[in-house]
């Protein structure tokens, strides 16, 4: 017994109840609010993985009723892993200042502080619930969240967040059916019960039924390839700090919902042998790794050139699902953490970029290296990192894939990642030609253009340093938090 | 077969809500008709949930001296109380989704996904 897992997610809701009420007043104060709230959650969050590390799994009753009666919230290596990345990068994104991160001051009353805390709560929900209706409930949270703050990106964002809401929708009610089907069969909604209860029905189409509607659902949330339609409009039509966190943490927490599927609900064998889940989601990942790639290589404006690019990524999660191979899971759990310092970094890197000089497309950035060094050596580092050249973190994700790869005998699974490792080299060392090597074509916004406030790079530069240092202690990870989590695969 | 039919005419019901509401959010091209469909949707689910908590002859989930405490004698009150916060979720995105509704018809003056398209693409020439 332990709260801890409660206080992660307890100061993320009263602070965005608060920030919402003092930004009604002062936008600064729910700024304050936001940062405060986010730090808390950031300790608890911190504690709870080295609690998780030194005592094993951590088991909270809410209300005292134990389970499978009550809901229980669990902190286990995988959860406090997770919990740990969405607050940090959640915490990053409420530093970076709101005029550059939504191209223009918000107006007072406008609830962005709120609703940050309310997705980031709503997501670390989801990662501490251990239970599936409550899942579902975490799960509503934060789109509701998102698809709202999609919307402060003006008329094509609303446009693009409506589209997204029935796509979203649909992937939810997907989830609660599947919930339905598991919960008439085995009458119980707790995942620990559930899965000491369903091995018996594993024959049953209910259960299959039930198995293929959840994991549908989770491919839309988390935008595999053909299920990403509604993925490049909603991020690149969100203000760059909104974009941060969907595309660096909001869709890796369905990935991480279909891990929880595969490894603790269901039995693993379940979905390598009986139903072909995981093979499934790795020849899809494999084809959505070379079309996100391949269209990010087409776009012109920078922002969409990024969302093509989490399309890409977050296969590769879907890939280390697929393989379903320790190696390969490694690969892929490490991946999330990778991306999500990576793509947040980018994205805020975009927004700065637009607010210090009102560029947002590729071709007119030519020059722009030397104007605003420190700024441009964090993008190369997020760039090479997203290449997978070392000591960047990004190489030690796509390294264990390929070992997963090669362990499963996959050979075009390794070949899709060296080719989409080179297509994505294709689109960022274009890019960082443009910065450094391509003289400035003389336009004012590039000549004029200065090194932005310390506001702007402080967060920026320290998604960068964690790039570099994730990549250098990535053995730790590895062995004292992900090694554990995999044990249960064959 | 007409025995199945009468006993799973229910389901049946809920299986062709199910379609009608994937038709509307994904075949419809206005986008009032796809809340619409989004609504019909969700609503099916939440029929499936009451129709499996049914017990043909059950009471209310009270425990009631005179019929003992046998599980089978009352219907299941969770699935309930789970579409209760069901019914909660689908109300606030049909209230985020019609707010969207207004944003955009303000804009581009029409709720035609495809003149949505076409206009989107004028002004960004």
């Amino acid at each position: 017994m332990s709260s801890l897992s409660i206080l992660i997610l307890a100061p993320l809701l009263l602070f965005s109840f608060i920030a919402t009420l003092v930004g009604i007043w002062r936008l600064t104060w729910a700024y304050i609010a936001a940062v405060i709230g986010m730090a808390v959650a950031l300790v608890a969050a911190g504690a709870g993985i080295f609690r998780v590390l030194t005592e094993g799994e951590l088991h909270h009753y809410l209300g005292g009723w134990p389970p499978p009666f009550g809901i229980e919230y669990v902190l286990d290596h995988l959860s406090a892993f997770m919990a740990v990345i969405i607050v940090f990068v959640g915490l990053i994104v409420v530093i970076y200042p709101p005029e550059a991160g939504l191209y223009y001051a918000p107006r007072k009353g406008v609830p962005m502080y709120g609703l940050i805390m309310l997705l980031i709560a709503g997501l670390v929900g989801v990662i501490v619930t251990g239970d599936l209706f409550n899942l579902f409930v975490f799960l509503e949270i934060y789109s509701l969240a998102s698809y709202a703050l999609i919307t402060l990106g003006g008329d094509r964002a609303v446009v693009a967040s409506f589209r997204y809401l029935v796509l979203g929708t649909i992937a939810g009610s997907f989830y609660l059916l599947g919930v339905g089907f598991i919960y008439f069969s085995t009458g119980t909604l707790n995942m620990a019960d559930a899965a000491q209860r369903l091995p018996p029905l594993y024959g049953s189409p209910t259960i299959m039924a039930a198995a293929a509607l959840i994991v549908t659902g989770m491919g839309i949330k988390m935008a595999l390839f053909p299920l990403h339609v509604w993925l490049p409009d909603a991020h690149s039509y969100a203000p760059p700090v909104i974009a941060a966190v969907l595309a660096g943490i909001q869709i890796e927490v369905a990935a991480y919902v279909v891990v929880r599927m595969l490894l603790t609900i269901f039995q693993p064998q379940y979905f390598i042998e009986v139903l072909p889940v995981t093979t499934v989601i790795g020849w899809i990942a494999a084809a959505g790794i070379i079309f996100g790639s391949v269209m990010a290589i087409a776009q012109r404006e920078f922002k969409r050139m990024l969302a093509y690019s989490t399309v890409a990524q977050v296969a590769y999660i879907g890939l280390g699902i697929g393989l379903a191979n320790p190696l390969g899971l490694i690969g892929g759990l490490l991946h999330i953490l990778n991306h999500a310092f990576m793509k947040s970094s980018l994205f805020l890197i975009a927004g700065g970029i637009r607010y210090q000089t009102g560029l947002h497309e590729i071709p007119q950035f030519a020059g722009l290296g030397r104007k605003m060094p420190l700024m441009m050596a964090a993008f190369t580092v997020a760039a090479l990192s997203m290449v997978g050249i070392p000591p960047t973190c990004g190489f030690f994700s796509k390294w264990y894939l390929v070992l997963g790869g090669i362990d499963a005998h996959n050979w075009v699974f390794v070949a899709v990642i060296l080719l989409s490792s080179l297509l994505t080299a294709v689109y960022f060392f274009r890019m960082i030609e443009k910065l450094y090597a391509v003289p400035s074509s003389g336009d004012p916004a590039v000549e004029q253009a200065t090194e932005p406030s310390a506001r702007i790079l402080v967060p920026i530069l320290i998604l960068a340093i964690g790039i570099i240092v994730l990549g250098l202690i990535n053995a730790l990870i590895v062995t004292q938090v992900l090694q554990p989590v995999v044990a249960l695969l064959p | 077969m007409i025995e199945l039919f009468l006993s799973r005419y229910v389901y049946l019901m809920i299986v062709i809500l199910l379609v009608l509401g994937l038709y509307g959010m994904l075949g419809k091209r206005n986008l009032l008709k796809k809340v619409i469909g989004m609504n019909i949707f969700q609503t099916a689910i939440f029929l499936f949930f009451i129709e499996g908590a049914t017990k043909l002859g059950g009471s209310v989930p009270v425990i009631d001296p005179q019929l003992g405490t046998e599980a089978v004698k009352y219907v299941n009150p969770l699935p309930h109380v789970l579409i209760l916060t069901g019914i909660v979720v689908a109300l606030s995105l049909t209230g985020a989704a019609l707010a969207f509704l207004i944003v955009i018809y303000r804009a581009y003056r029409t709720l035609d996904d495809k003149s949505i398209m076409s206009i989107m693409k004028e002004m960004s020439e």
